[in-house]
């Protein structure tokens, strides 16, 4: 049971700040953490291979200092840890770092099964597990809350849905996102810790896994950025009247004027 | 106060002191009202390697000593007492096998205690033997390949929840206590039971139970050193285990400490916070020195037993006698600084005050170590090395 853990580092706080100039999250003065849904990822991962025996291999898109993050799934029982950084990933948009993610996961191959949190704490678009899926061209389950088995290359899940859950298989290898209530991640270990401290983390660029240039980063990116902003804070609060169609008309007016 | 700690031993602080804050301290109160045994901590501390501290390397442990023992004691007693206990419980009736078991034997039992996936408990007490513990009563017969054990063990921490005994019981009961030998016992072994649950006035989250022996059948295999050495097994047992009941103690005052100064500061009468008011800052301030003379005579025992030190009775007996005196005023203290509030099961101080009596009891009484230290005090002429 080879898995692949696709993890994020993410701000460790609520309050995001954004640079105004280049729309994008200032980072500087914030302590940087696993994405939270991906700590369950993890946890999941490990425990898999604790039950079935095989390799964890995590993996993330990002920064040097990302590197960081992924020793810390060292000390959480994670076999191995590679950071994707290259100077061509940067401004990646959730198709691009999908794009990624697939040519990395392809490089590593012999995968039975890859675990990625949700969502993210700072994008919030639960985007690139199924992206990772579909580049792959692989089965995909979103929001799982329990693996109940494994078995013969097929897996049974629960996923969370509104009104309770559903019972799904799939063939593997498959991609899997998970909610908070699959498991309670574990604390590091002592010996997770020093074996995290000295761990080599490997680092591969674009040539390396064979991304193509204009497929990654801002050229691989359809998603354009026009301006993100705070909502101002008023305390006014406005009824809009009429029928329901003159009601979102309003609303979309003033939207567009937001913008 | 700085101890220079070593990067392990650091690291050791800060994985039992995420252990503290992050899974035990969200239910301490409600395993100290439903007195429900740990297990699911005892994994996270299992988890984190914890148990492994205390156990050489060639036995899958990690060989870092009392000291660090110390450490993750404390760190855990911080948040409960209770649950600390069971750990450092499980040392105590590692203990025996650490120090007098065969290699075979060491390899049989203390890779498993080192995962942490089977408890440990030391079984000396009865209910006629307590301080005076050459009064045991509890037999072991030999009998061909076997030993034979009948009698009853009282107030034993990890009883019925662990799998592994270290059990105290006379070979030759005309010899008194130079007739005792120490066993190993597993729990299933056919004709060893578990009697009644105590119901404590704290650490309420540990086990405390009777062990039952009738007729209870085990291997020879099981003795511990050799017949006769029961009670120096126990003897130095207890001296290795008494600053570990220290750093329980030092725990629990700091939490109450915490608590107090916590409180102190935004408890307002008289138009000011309490803190302000010089009486409670005398408190607050006796509380602090007293915790910080008695931190540093038990990390100062622990690094003695470290050292490679033959004989350590009397500093074991200090530390365990100080910190543990020091503990019960301190949370008695914190009770008074909290006032009516902190009488009450809404807020962590009382829990923390009856936790903190039974240190003073059990593992030698504090009177009976008084007398260990003055005999041993009266031995060396009051002189110092």
């Amino acid at each position: 049971m080879n898995i692949i853990v696709c993890i994020k580092q993410v701000p460790g706080t609520t309050e995001i700040k954004i640079d105004p100039k280049t729309n994008t999250l200032v980072r500087e003065g914030v302590k940087s953490i696993i994405n939270p849904f991906d700590c369950y990822a993890v946890e999941e991962g490990v425990r898999l291979r604790e039950r079935y025996g095989g390799k964890v291999s995590v993996i993330t898109m990002g920064p040097p200092q990302a590197e960081e993050a992924l020793r810390e799934t060292i000390s959480l029982g994670a076999d191995e840890a590679i950071l994707l950084s290259d100077r061509a990933f940067a401004g990646s948009d959730t198709w691009a770092t999908s794009y990624v993610l697939s040519r990395a996961a392809a490089k590593i191959a012999n995968y039975d099964l890859i675990i990625c949190g949700k969502q993210t704490l700072d994008g919030d678009t639960a985007q690139v597990g199924p992206g990772v899926s579909e580049m792959l061209k692989i089965p995909f389950i979103a929001y799982v809350s329990k693996i109940e088995e494994i078995k013969d290359k097929y897996i049974k899940v629960q996923r969370m849905v509104e009104e309770g859950y559903e019972v799904i298989e799939a063939t593997l290898p498959a991609v899997i996102t998970v909610v908070k209530e699959i498991n309670v991640p574990r604390l590091p270990s002592l010996r997770g810790t020093m074996k995290a401290k000295s761990a080599k983390i490997p680092v591969w660029n674009a040539a390396e896994i064979g991304v193509e240039a204009d497929k990654a980063g801002i050229p691989g990116s359809p998603t354009r950025v026009v301006k993100i902003f705070y909502p101002k804070r008023t305390h006014k609060s406005e009824i809009f009247q009429g029928s329901l169609e003159e009601q979102v008309g309003q609303l979309a007016e003033r939207l567009e004027k937001m913008v | 106060m700085e101890y220079f700690l070593t990067e392990q031993q650091k690291l050791i602080k800060s994985i039992a002191r995420r252990i503290a804050e992050e899974r035990i301290l969200p239910v301490r109160a409600e395993l100290d009202e439903k007195e429900e045994f740990p297990w699911e901590i005892i994994k996270d501390i299992a988890n984190a390697d914890l148990f492994r501290i205390f156990i050489p390397e060639q036995y899958e442990g990690m060989g870092e000593g009392s000291f660090a023992l110390v450490i993750a004691v404390e760190e855990l007693s911080r948040a409960c007492a209770g649950v600390s206990l069971t750990y450092a419980a499980d040392a105590l009736g590692a203990f025996p096998i650490l120090l007098y078991a065969s290699e075979k034997q060491k390899q049989q039992y203390l890779p498993v205690i080192a995962s942490g996936a089977k408890l440990t408990a030391f079984g000396l007490t009865e209910s006629g033997a307590g301080s005076d513990a050459g009064a045991i009563k509890t037999t072991a017969k030999k009998d061909g390949d076997s030993y034979v054990l009948n009698g009853t063990k009282q107030f034993i921490t990890n009883g019925g929840e662990a799998e592994i005994y270290t059990v105290i019981a006379l070979t030759d009961p005309t010899k008194g206590s130079r007739g005792a030998s120490a066993f190993i016992v597993e729990k299933g072994t056919p004709g060893f039971t578990f009697g009644k649950k105590e119901k404590k006035l704290g650490i309420r989250c540990s086990a405390t139970r009777e062990l039952v022996f009738h007729n209870c059948r085990i291997p020879k295999e099981n003795l511990l050193g050799r017949e006769g050495m029961g009670f120096i097994v126990t003897m130095k047992t207890l001296d290795s285990s008494r600053p570990g009941v220290g750093a329980l103690a030092l725990g629990l005052a700091q939490g109450a400490l915490e608590a107090a100064v916590a409180y102190a500061r935004q408890r307002v009468q008289f138009g000011h916070p309490v803190s302000s008011i010089q009486a409670v800052q005398h408190m607050l301030a006796n509380m602090a020195m007293e915790l910080e003379a008695a931190r540093a005579l038990v990390y100062a025992t622990a690094k003695t037993i470290d050292s490679g030190a033959k004989n350590f009775t009397e500093e074991g007996a200090m530390a365990k006698v100080f910190a543990t005196d020091m503990a019960m005023k301190v949370t008695t203290d914190a009770v008074q600084v909290f006032g009516g509030v902190g009488y009450m099961r809404d807020y962590p101080v009382e829990k923390m005050m009856r936790d903190a009596k039974i240190n003073q009891i059990y593992e030698g009484t504090n009177q009976v170590l008084r007398n260990v230290i003055a005999l041993e005090l009266l031995r060396r002429k009051g002189l110092r090395e």
